[in-house]
């Protein structure tokens, strides 16, 4: 299956109401067996890659095996995320090893305001200005066709 | 009813059904003029909005931003790209209105924290001309943290499947769903609702049929609900037959932008021949798009496609070759030639890393690195994605202060049902949005949306008797199940239903044979699209009697009945359009010409919901200027 959970890592978050896996999976498709405190891929057939599962796991209890369908056996990626970077192990089938770390984003998490620091537009419902306009624009004004 | 089921109420003034990034920025844009109006507002999500929608797994690249404020591109020329690369068919005034808002809502993501690539002058590092690169591991996480800040978690309900919109005669009254995880049936009374729910996979039958089926280049849980809800409001659809294939890597579907627009890559058949210039001459049959630059991307998929069909393939993208040039600068200085490959190594491996992971396990696991050996690259199946290359979505108004008065009606990305808004994938005609443009046009959505309601205040009455209609229908196939599931030793295989699994493959299946899948080489006619309406007549027939085991299935229950109504859009659109007008996405072979005179045109459909007809029918393109 394309993400799977190693049994020994996997603690079920500690019996929370769910996992993070289950909050992360954009389609819905890890579960957690209540009755053995471990999650798994209920249908691996409609798992995307997108490992959102694998970089919540605060485990690190879950990795990648690529679609057994086209893709050969034996190597993994696997994503290690904090709070500002991500770091990568991408091992290859023949044994090869490459490590990429890249950031992931210049602020705390929590801290994004929704406006920015942009000034406030002049608030009027009426006119083509959103919120943030015409400052965030870094224009004078919000571009028009002169009709 | 097997089970006992809650329902759920929730009153609001706008209702936001989405996660992604259109209705991210229209839960952005949306809280700020409902306070000070004293409005609430809603968001209901199927996933969670940190990773919910297409951006879940991150970007490598924002693929909007003009620099207008910089003096780097103007509007219009925007404009005049995607009407091009549209072959004629686009709506400016749409265009125009989210290309002139991008650039402030780019400038908020870096706000929040995305890290863009910055040149040593403090500029954004261009891919393309319209193209900037990023760090894109959070992009999402960044953007729905801004909106959740702003709307508060107490007004967003998240594992809520949308699936069926309330009317008040023609005015839109909310919408009901359903959790996919506990018993609970939710309505929602709302006095505008604004549709971002994402385009439509999983429609054709995908190229990997085996455990990559959930390997598509657009996310597997974009399902239609968009079309679906935009369509069953009665809402006026645009550009359905307008669906999109995008050439990516072979199997992984890596993105190949950064190949072709960053390391200037060439795309080569397996005998070496460049199939860009070889077939140039091919480029006249469709002038003048043809003649445009850059070349219109279903143009050079079909080029590819010829290569392909005449035996010449695999394609292959030259990664090799690409990253040579670019390092043969350095090669009298091999400490600087040592860091600038390190450099470019890190810069295609982040690409994948960033929004295909699948890519770099392909590639690890074959062994490839792209300094030595070229990759394949190919076709995908066809996707219905109204934000990228494709068209697809609701017909909504234009901007009053641009919009000509046949593409106006009163508030921008109002759809033709009163209230109902739409944005992101959810509208069309207005391509190459991408993700920063739908962020902007949820934006744009939202404030119109809000204004809507201050001057149409009134809570719409919801006929609770439909509701209960619509709850036992919600539900069916979780009782059809039960009913019958003892009556066969295996609960799979049963006379009385369909479970939704096989029920996509038969949608696929037909899609792809009759309507110009993978297998048929993206190529129909008017026979084999009156067999696939056939065939979808029976289909809708059995939906009545799709069974789901627990909600989890009936999710894919009503996942697929909104693939069925977005296919038989696009049957009804492609079936419409005597012409064949973009031949890398679909080719009429009993029409195998581009038709200017009668065709330069959108072709529109509408559902009647109270007598279920269908209308399709033509509208003007409406130049705003040359």
């Amino acid at each position: 299956m394309p993400t799977f959970v190693m049994t020994e890592k996997c603690d079920g978050c500690k019996g929370k109401d769910k996992t993070a896996c289950m909050h992360a999976c954009p389609n819905d498709l890890m579960v957690l067996d209540k009755e053995k405190m471990k999650a798994y891929n209920r249908d691996p057939w409609h798992c995307w890659e997108c490992l959102c599962c694998a970089k919540a796991c605060p485990q690190q209890a879950m990795d990648l095996r690529g679609y057994a369908d086209f893709v050969p056996m034996g190597a993994s990626v696997t994503p290690l995320r904090g709070s500002d970077n991500i770091m990568w192990t991408i091992k290859f089938r023949d044994g090869m090893v490459k490590r990429f770390k890249f950031p992931i984003r210049t602020t705390e998490e929590g801290t994004a305001v929704p406006g920015g620091d942009f000034a406030e537009g002049a608030g009027d419902l009426n006119s083509q200005a959103l919120f943030t306009e015409p400052a965030s624009l870094l224009m004078d004004e919000v571009p028009t066709i002169k009709k | 009813m097997p089970m006992n089921f809650e329902t759920v109420e929730v009153t609001t003034d706008l209702l936001i059904v989405g996660g992604g990034m259109a209705a991210c920025g229209a839960a952005v844009e949306a809280s700020y003029w409902a306070k000070k109006q004293g409005l609430k507002v809603t968001l209901v999500d199927k996933a969670s909005m940190d990773r919910s929608g297409a951006v879940a797994m991150g970007l490598s690249a924002i693929n909007q931003y003009l620099g207008v404020g910089k003096g780097k591109n103007t509007v219009e020329q925007y404009v005049e790209y995607v009407k091009n690369d549209l072959m004629g068919i686009a709506r400016d005034d749409l265009v125009y209105n989210i290309a002139r808002h991008v650039d402030g809502t780019v400038h908020l993501f870096e706000k929040w924290g995305l890290p863009i690539w910055k040149t040593e002058d403090g500029e954004y590092v261009n891919e393309g001309r319209w193209q900037i690169m990023i760090n894109g591991e959070s992009y999402k996480v960044i953007v729905a943290e801004a909106a959740k800040n702003a709307l508060g978690m107490d007004n967003i309900y998240e594992r809520v499947f949308v699936i069926e919109p309330l009317l008040d005669g023609d005015r839109i009254a909310g919408a009901v769903g359903f959790s996919v995880r506990e018993n609970k049936f939710y309505v929602f009374k709302a006095k505008a609702v604004l549709a971002a729910m994402g385009g439509a996979v999983g429609v054709f039958k995908p190229r990997s049929t085996g455990e990559g089926l959930g390997r598509s280049w657009y996310p597997p849980f974009s399902t239609g609900s968009s079309a679906y809800f935009t369509i069953r409001a009665g809402a006026e659809m645009t550009c359905q037959e307008v669906r999109f294939i995008p050439v990516r890597f072979k199997d992984a579907y890596g993105p190949v932008g950064a190949w072709f627009l960053l390391f200037k890559s060439r795309a080569t058949n397996a005998f070496g021949g460049e199939y860009m210039v070889e077939r140039r001459d091919e480029l006249q049959n469709w002038a003048p798009y043809g003649l445009v630059k850059p070349i219109p991307a279903n143009l050079r998929n079909y080029l590819g496609m010829l290569d392909e069909s005449e035996g010449k393939g695999p394609l292959f993208m030259r990664t090799e070759e690409a990253i040579a040039k670019l390092a043969d600068a350095y090669k009298d200085d091999p400490k600087a030639f040592k860091k600038k490959m390190k450099e470019l190594e890190a810069e295609a491996w982040e690409d994948f890393l960033d929004m295909t992971i699948s890519q770099a396990l392909l590639w690890a696991a074959t062994n490839t690195q792209p300094e030595e050996k070229s990759s394949e690259i190919a076709a995908a199946e066809p996707y219905f994605i109204g934000s990228h290359s494709g068209a697809s979505g609701a017909w909504v108004s234009g901007p009053e202060d641009i919009a000509p008065p046949e593409y106006f009606w009163g508030y921008a990305n109002m759809t033709t049902v009163k209230g109902l808004f739409a944005a992101g994938d959810a509208s069309g005609a207005s391509s190459h949005k991408f993700s920063s443009g739908s962020h902007a046009e949820g934006r744009i959505a939202a404030k119109a949306a809000i204004k809507f309601i201050v001057e149409n205040n009134t809570q719409p009455n919801v006929d609770m008797a439909k509701v209960e209609e619509l709850k036992a229908a919600t539900y069916k196939p979780l009782e059809l199940y039960e009913a019958n599931k003892d009556f066969t030793t295996d609960p799979e295989v049963n006379p009385a239903y369909i479970k939704p699994k096989m029920f996509m493959f038969r949608l696929q299946k037909l899609m792809d044979e009759y309507v110009g899948g993978v297998t048929a080489n993206f190529s129909t006619n008017q026979a084999k699209l009156n067999r696939a309406m056939e065939l979808l007549g029976f289909m809708k027939e059995d939906a009545e009697k799709l069974a789901a085991k627990d909600l989890h299935e009936l999710m894919r229950c009503w996942e697929n009945i909104h693939r069925m109504w977005q296919a038989e859009s696009h049957v009804r659109a492609v079936m419409f359009r005597e012409e064949t007008r973009w031949p890398g996405y679909y080719f009429r072979a009993d029409l195998p010409k581009m038709d200017e005179e009668n065709w330069l045109c959108f072709v529109n459909l509408k559902w009647d919901p109270a007598t279920g007809q269908w209308d399709v029918f033509k509208k003007p393109v409406i130049r705003l200027f040359e």
